[in-house]
């Protein structure tokens, strides 16, 4: 039996991929090595009866995809709201600070003002980035006028920014995100919090420069749909893929893709599962991260030495780690009376600083900074009655320890993780009857993601756009005809935004 | 403080054999080859041509780069690297190969010896360190090791090589064919002979563990005396390869690594190594691009030249006409070759300009004063030295 193509991967990339491609009439496979569609955001129990996903919150979902899809009749529940953000006070007595669909609270008039501009200024920028998240971004050198038109577009677009805004967005398109926000803004707590998004996922402090903005602009794109529930959105990229046709094969890992040398190249014919069997297909869709699908299931060696090396460098070390605690009854933060969101617990952009500090040289934060979220508040099914699920990203986490991730440091993560918590939560401590601390290394190996980077790659100026993975890639095709790539590793990167699947099956429909 | 400022760091290194070799390098002709000492002529490079023309000669080819491959991933990850095909390589055998940028330009030339079914030793002019590390990325079970400074080696060259050797007691020599490797033993000295060469005649390369180098070199010499042996230099290496028709990197090509300008690098078709590349191998490193360039056939042709006259073209432009109005080409190499009696050269030449007429401008000095010439050039297809007795198996006997 052959497929029009085969789908590595249920993640949320490879089943937008899947579905736009079977919409179109092709016979598509799905196959994923889970026993469940998702990826790295699906569910799994990690203590009897508490429940909970690696990624909780849809926070920048295009529309587009979800009316394409009719992923609201299978039951996404997405809403053009943003997720509420908090930042903890670390000062019992201190007022937080909440941000609820763009109005801060918890600061003074000035740092409200300051806000509105802030933000003015971003969404200007962010929306004429917008369109082009949505496209293939034509390589360099490549004089096709299509492709040109791109270019020609982008660059109408940032005209449009008007004078100001332009010159603006280039002087901070590569600013650490601290000088941005001390123009801006006193608040320290305020700062930690808005340059939270900025980081999150990628080799990235406060202090370096790069590119963190664009992460930030990336993640403000307009008519885009937010849910606390991303587990909604998996549940109805399923639905949407089955409905359109794709046959999906749980608990099958794919070992390799199989290649046939045809007289000018090299061409992919199908994949070859671990449990031996072998499947053909016109071409193959990988939304496995580039590392992985290129080196491990394709080889280096039938790659071009020079591209090879390119996808060997990518940087894809994780420094996330996630933290799930099962908890007895709902925890109390001090001052929060109706929690909901996400919550910061960094006190300020040097407690992000010093955290990231300790990774650098390969060890775990003496104080992790922590992002906070209750899932079980949106679903109470994933805890048993009266219980809650407390789930953290916690920053920084070196995949590759100093002392490697033997027990001992996992145990000193963890207490390190509960104290930050107790103090932000007095009791919370007493409440805990279960947890799971998933490190880089834990996340490679549960999820098959090279270095356990959710984002398949650093988000920074050196790996997005026509560098995402690398040139030679990504326009989402590879070197190997008939082998494609589809997931968070190509244009535009990583979050559940199911974009690069998009983009992909575009690509191939062409 | 007068000290000396301390050059250690930079400064050339003796090669293995540099306690022998200084003793006949009167004046101290030395350049840098890789690190090392390597010798440009000894006292007079014409002597020691026609030592290997006629009788033999040592050349110390210690500088050379030297790698270990060995696992079992190594035939493939050579296999990938180069363009010929090292599957069809038997253990004992030595082949030339090149290897090249996915653009398909070419990095470097080297030959790869097949000491076992998985283990290779590549050997190159200079340091490829680095590619060879990113030819591993996607191979599991590979070591490759730098052997260059732990392995010395010499080239013993010329129509008396392989009597010498068996008067030196290397039993069997006589049978190993061009291309084939053997291994030695002699009393407490062991070491590799190949019988491989850069200079078109019958010779042979041994290669020694650097501590057993001296050995080797007194025992060959002992045994070489009635055969005429003498060390040789760079300057009677060059004219010797280009009678033979190889190419030199810095000369005939600029390594793609090395190469900043667009373009100032060359294919193997360029260079006329269409037989060096295998298209039937599925995959190696710049298959697409030189299968592009197989079908449009190269831009320039690296060509053999026989110039009228007896006065060395070197670094002249070709023209396509006596006139010297449009430049189609110019001189890669050039020299007076006593052996064939004729101006001979490599040329780089624009390959449409290859069947019409070519002219070489030849600037030359006698006594302090210039002079230039418009000399008329002849295409050779085949080398201009490849003597018969190079050759056979068994090598003449003296």
């Amino acid at each position: 039996m052959s497929f029009d193509a085969i789908v590595i991967g249920a993640g949320h990339n490879g089943l937008v991929c899947a579905a736009y491609l079977a919409k179109h009439g092709q016979r598509v496979l799905v196959v994923e090595s889970q026993d469940r569609c998702g990826g790295l955001a699906s569910q799994h129990e990690f203590h009897d009866g508490y429940r909970c996903a690696n990624a909780q919150h849809v926070s920048h979902f295009p529309e587009r995809i979800s009316k394409d899809l009719n992923l609201v009749k299978h039951g996404f529940d997405g809403a053009y709201a943003d997720i509420p953000l908090t930042w903890l006070n670390p000062d019992a007595d201190g007022a937080h600070i909440a941000l609820v669909d763009g109005h801060l609270s918890g600061v003074d008039a000035g740092e409200q003002a300051a806000y509105q501009q802030y933000r003015h200024l971003l969404r200007r920028i962010a929306s004429m980035l917008a369109p082009f998240w949505l496209k293939t971004v034509p390589p360099i050198g490549n004089n096709h006028l299509s492709e040109m038109m791109s270019f020609a577009h982008l660059g109408l677009k940032m005209r449009a920014l008007g004078k100001d805004d332009m010159r603006e967005f280039l002087r901070i398109v590569a600013l650490p995100i601290r000088d941005l926000l001390d123009e801006y803004f006193d608040h320290p707590g305020l700062k930690a919090m808005l340059s939270w998004d900025a980081l999150i996922g990628s080799r990235q402090a406060p202090r370096s420069p790069n590119n963190s903005l664009l992460a930030l602009l990336y993640r403000m794109a307009d008519r885009s749909l937010t849910s606390a529930r991303a587990d909604s959105l998996i549940c109805a990229l399923e639905a949407s893929a089955r409905a359109s046709g794709v046959e999906i094969r749980l608990s099958k890992r794919v070992e390799r893709v199989t290649i046939e040398p045809r007289s000018e190249c090299l061409c992919a014919t199908g994949v070859e599962l671990a449990d031996g069997e072998h499947i053909e297909a016109v071409r193959v869709v990988s939304s496995a991260d580039p590392k992985t699908t290129l080196l491990q299931l394709v080889g280096g060696d039938q790659l071009e030495i020079e591209f090879a090396g390119r996808i060997n460098r990518i940087r894809d070390r994780g420094l996330v780690s996630k933290l799930h605690l099962a908890l007895r009854t709902a925890p109390t933060f001090a001052g929060l009376e109706a929690p909901r969101g996400r919550f910061i617990l960094a006190p300020m952009m040097d407690s992000i600083e010093w955290a990231f500090d300790d990774a650098k040289y390969g060890r775990i934060p003496q104080v992790p900074v922590l992002e906070v979220t209750l899932p079980s508040l949106a679903d109470q099914s994933l805890a048993p009655a009266g219980g809650q699920v407390l789930s953290a990203n916690v920053l920084y986490t070196p995949y590759a320890q100093a002392d490697n991730w033997d027990d001992m440091t996992r145990q000193l993560l963890l207490a390190r993780c509960l104290n930050v918590l107790e103090h932000y939560a007095p009791g919370l401590r007493d409440l805990v009857i279960g947890t799971e601390l998933l490190t880089p290394v834990d996340l490679e190996v549960r999820y098959g993601v090279s270095g356990g980077h959710w984002h398949h790659g650093d988000i920074a100026l050196d790996q997005l756009i026509m560098m995402r993975p690398t040139y030679g890639a990504a326009q989402y095709r590879t070197p190997i005809s008939g082998l494609f790539l589809c997931g968070a590793g190509s244009h535009p990167g990583g979050d559940l935004t199911g974009i690069p699947g998009h983009n992909a099956a575009k690509e191939i429909l062409r | 403080m007068n000290s000396a400022p301390d050059f250690s760091l930079e400064r050339a290194l003796p090669t293995p054999f540099h306690a022998r070799t200084q003793a006949f390098n009167l004046e101290g002709r030395w350049s840098s080859w890789n690190g090392y000492l390597a010798a440009e002529q000894y006292f007079d490079a014409e002597l020691e041509y026609f030592k290997v023309r006629n009788a033999c000669g040592i050349y110390d080819i210690s500088p050379m780069q030297k790698y270990h491959v060995s696992g079992r991933d190594a035939e493939a990850m050579l296999n990938r690297m180069v363009t010929r095909d090292v599957t069809k390589m038997r253990v004992g055998r030595v082949s030339y190969v090149l290897w090249c940028t996915g653009a398909g330009r070419l990095i470097d030339d080297g030959t790869i010896f097949r000491l076992a079914e998985d283990a290779f030793m590549l050997t190159c002019g200079s340091p490829s360190t680095a590619w060879l590390k990113k030819s591993a990325i996607g191979f599991d079970d590979l070591v490759i090791k730098d052997k260059s400074d732990d392995l010395a080696a010499l080239s013993f060259q010329g129509p008396t090589s392989c009597a010498a050797l068996r008067c030196m007691g290397l039993d069997g020599i006589e049978e190993v064919r061009p291309f084939e490797i053997r291994r030695f033993e002699l009393g407490a000295l062991r070491f590799m002979a190949s019988r491989t060469g850069f200079t078109g005649d019958l010779g042979y390369e041994l290669w020694v563990s650097a501590e057993d180098a001296l050995a080797l070199w007194d025992a060959l010499y002992a045994a070489g005396e009635d055969f005429g042996i003498h060390p040789f230099g760079e300057v009677a290496t060059n004219m010797l390869r280009l009678e033979a028709g190889f190419i030199m990197p810095g000369a005939e090509f600029n390594e793609a690594l090395k190469t900043i300008r667009f373009e100032h690098d060359q294919t193997p078709f360029e260079l006329g190594l269409d037989s060096m590349v295998d298209f039937k191998k599925p995959h190696f490193n710049g298959r697409t691009a030189l299968l592009a360039e197989s079908k449009r056939g190269p831009r320039v042709s690296l060509t053999k030249l026989d110039i009228e006259g007896n006065k060395p073209a070197a670094g002249s432009f070709i023209y396509n006409s006596k006139a010297c109005r449009r430049d189609v080409g110019y001189v890669t190499s050039g020299i007076w070759s006593p052996v064939v009696k004729a101006n001979i050269a490599f040329a780089m030449i624009e390959s449409k300009h290859i069947s019409g007429e070519l002219w070489a401008h030849i600037n030359y000095e006698k006594e302090l004063r210039h002079y230039s010439k418009i000399a008329r050039c002849q295409i050779k297809q085949s080398p201009f030295y490849a003597p018969q007795h190079a050759k056979l198996t068994p090598p003449a006997d003296f």
